[in-house]
């Protein structure tokens, strides 16, 4: 068993990654993972911050490898926030405590999951911080694209750009570690377009399975502007209700980990000391209910532009690659009455709509303006 | 260890646990071992508490009362609290917080609730979220006597208007529905403000209260007068809405909350849109009181259709980003939307 184990179609960067963590001289100062959401940006970070304070290269089982796993480790400094904006104070505190440089390990390490998430001036407190980086300190960031970050910032990086892995991939992951059945892990990573967390989540989660067939349910039944308004109402409604069970998931899960990482089981009591260590993670959480509703907005978003990608196919004449088969019915008498137009303006207002709510436009009113796009339809 | 009910409560996740014990509204709250408040709207809370202890008071007038903090709570203090006292005397200990409880409350609670003490009403105030479901499972479950006070959140206008109605009717005054039309919009905002202002009324207004003592009160409110502006634009009156929308931004009027009228204003004209059922069987669907869908359907037959409907919300949204900082003017995009509005949507 190894901390590279569970990452899925990623063989070249964990190659590299695997060099560089024993070999000193492939061993760059700051490193910059890039890829698409569910490509696995962070889960693969903490992996190499695994095979870099790890005795044995990253065995997944040692103290340093579970340390890492439940983000305690002493060498290890993460950053991943769950708001909208990463601020300038605490790219600052993550600056101060590079400069000590290792307490255990031969290496410190310092995780930044959500670099794109910098306003300029924080941008540049990280780039002095690069420019002079003391010894033994290893920076990672991980953003979606290249382009998410200041070239000063680019230039200092070295950067390993992580690729889509197939749905057949994403597909026999799921099934070796939750053991269901092939066409199910199929289905979830297609549906999910090979995000491998999301796909896990459909398979596991029959509610937010249920959510994402109501929301492509409801999408392909909008025929009028009516429609439209109250289908709007709904699909936010499906939002908070995914985004509040994902954080309830997720606080849960943070505690366990927390828990299993201080040696205490489920029923043990929080001993004194280790209660203020519980207290911030439960701020953390707090802090974080912002943004999850945007969250589940976008991951609402991601189904629906899988429908209309769906609709434009099948305007075209292709079959092969259609996202939602399961709904090929509903989907065919949707694409013939909707013009080829309509289909590409649809594709352009979910686009719109994702901007419209990261400005803070009110959700409904996005999604209202959106879904009301799709509602001229060719005359039968 | 605990005595279990058949139903594992950890197993099913978000599943909810069902419910042997009375749930009642937050004003009908009375006394009982143990009282579980829930819901998300914390003014009522405040008010059952308030009003549990009032009632004890006029019971037993030295009734103790302990309030604590779930989250920073230390073993032991709930059965000291709890535990008789030399002189008999009731004990009212109200928990806030619940749902950020620390473990020590919970095994506690847990604890107490198998053995209540008969002269104690303990109160757990408990906002929403996980924290603590085997906690409120159990009390669920019947275990310790409970019963839970619902505090759903007052959220839609139409429960706005319930509510205020609701609140005059409590205290033996009347209102009229032109009034509490005006009060629900002046203060769409937030609940526990109108909550404020319908008590406000209340004790300052003499007499019947109508349209004319609201604008009295809080004309100023800017949501009354982004309600003129919208008024005037559904209906076509495009002079009026530009003179009411300029007047509205002298007197400091924010956009983004016009923008918002217009919004809503719109969606619930498209909501009823081609729907013939009467008013009261649509208030519930559409979240909106029957008076609120009359005036909806009245502006839609002044020179309405659905590709106007279409484009006037089109035009809502993208004006609702440009004030939103997506334009550097965020006043010519009102007016840009008030011009679309107020010609019914056509070009
Ligand atoms: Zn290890």
């Amino acid at each position: 068993m190894s901390v590279w184990d569970d990452l899925v179609g990623q063989e070249e960067a964990i190659s590299r990654f695997r060099t560089a963590a024993s070999d000193s001289r492939a061993l760059a100062h700051s490193w910059l993972i890039t890829g698409p959401p569910g490509s696995g940006r962070s889960n693969l970070a903490y992996a190499f911050a695994s095979a870099l304070l790890c005795r044995s290269g990253g065995c997944g089982e040692c103290p340093d490898c579970r340390q890492v796993a439940a983000r305690t480790h002493p060498d290890l400094s993460a950053l991943a926030t769950e708001r909208v904006i990463i601020s300038i104070d605490e790219v600052r505190a993550l600056v101060t405590t590079a400069q000590f440089g290792p307490r255990v390990a031969k290496y410190r390490v310092v995780v930044i999951e959500d670099a794109d998430r910098m306003v300029e001036r924080t941008s540049n407190v990280l780039l002095k911080a690069l420019e002079e980086p003391p010894e033994g300190t290893i920076w990672i960031l991980c953003a979606p694209s290249e382009a998410d970050l200041l070239p000063t910032i680019r230039s200092r990086v070295r950067s390993v750009r992580l690729t889509v892995p197939s749905i057949n991939d994403v597909a026999n992951l799921i099934v070796g570690r939750t053991g269901v059945a092939y066409e199910v892990a199929e289905r979830a990573a297609r549906h999910a377009q090979s995000h491998v967390g999301m796909a896990t989540r459909l398979c596991t989660n029959d509610l937010a399975a249920a959510r994402r067939d109501e929301t492509v349910r409801r999408a392909l039944s909008v025929k009028n502007v009516r429609d439209a308004v109250f289908v709007a109402a709904r699909l936010l409604e499906i939002a908070t209700e995914d985004a509040k069970a994902l954080t309830e998931e997720k606080d849960a899960l943070e505690v366990e980990e927390t828990r299993r990482a201080f040696g205490l089981a489920v029923e043990d009591s929080i001993p004194a000391g280790m209660r203020a260590t519980f207290r911030s993670l439960e701020e953390q959480q707090k802090r974080r209910e912002t943004r999850s509703l945007r969250d589940g907005l976008d991951r609402i978003l991601v189904d629906l532009s899988s429908v209309f990608r769906d609709v434009l196919l099948l305007q075209l004449g292709v079959r092969d690659g259609i996202i939602n088969v399961e709904y090929l019915s509903d989907l065919e008498p949707f694409a013939a009455a909707l013009t080829a137009r309509t289909a590409l303006d649809v594709t352009d207002a979910i686009m719109t709509a994702r901007h419209r709510i990261a400005g803070n436009v009110s959700p409904v009113l996005a999604l209202e303006a959106m879904m009301i796009v799709s509602t001229p339809r060719v005359a039968a | 260890m605990a005595s279990t009910t058949p139903r594992s409560s950890s197993a099913r996740g978000a599943a909810k646990a069902k419910s042997v014990i009375p749930t009642l509204g937050w004003d009908a709250a009375t006394v009982a071992p143990v009282v579980l408040v829930t819901g998300s709207e914390g003014f009522l809370a405040d008010r059952v508490s308030a009003s549990l202890r009032d009632q004890l008071r006029a019971v037993d007038p030295n009734v103790e009362v302990h309030d604590i903090d779930a989250t920073d709570y230390a073993y032991g203090t709930l059965m000291s609290l709890a535990s008789p006292s030399l002189f008999g005397e009731p004990r009212l200990i109200r928990a806030s917080n619940v749902e950020k409880c620390n473990d020590e409350f919970l095994e506690d609670a847990l604890a107490y609730i198998e053995a209540t003490d008969s002269d104690t009403t303990l109160v757990l105030r408990h906002a929403g979220g996980v924290r603590g479901k085997r906690l409120l499972d159990q009390i669920r479950a019947g275990v310790g006597g409970g019963i839970e006070i619902a505090c759903a959140e007052i959220k839609s206008d139409a429960d706005k208007h319930d509510f205020s109605v609701a609140e005059f009717r409590r205290s033996g005054r009347s209102i009229t529905p032109g009034a509490v039309r005006a009060l629900v919009s002046a203060f769409s905002s937030s609940a526990s403000e109108l909550a404020n202002a319908c008590a406000q009324l209340m004790a300052d207004a003499e007499g019947d209260i109508d349209e004319r003592v609201v604008e009295q009160y809080y004309g100023g409110r800017v949501e009354t007068t982004a309600f003129k502006v919208a008024d005037f634009a559904v209906s076509g009156r495009r002079g009026d809405a530009l003179v009411a929308l300029r007047h509205a931004l002298d007197s400091g009027a924010d956009p983004v909350p016009i923008v918002a009228t217009f919004a809503s204003k719109l969606r619930l004209m498209v909501k009823v849109w081609g729907d013939r059922r009467s008013a009261q069987e649509l208030a519930g669907l559409v979240g909106a009181a029957p008076w609120q869908i009359d005036r909806a359907r009245r502006d839609l037959q002044s020179g309405w259709d659905e590709p106007g409907l279409r484009r006037a919300i089109l035009s809502i949204a993208e004006a609702d980003a440009n004030v939103k900082g997506a334009s550097r003017d965020p006043v010519y995009s009102i007016e840009h939307m008030i011009e679309v509005v107020a010609n019914f949507g056509r070009d």
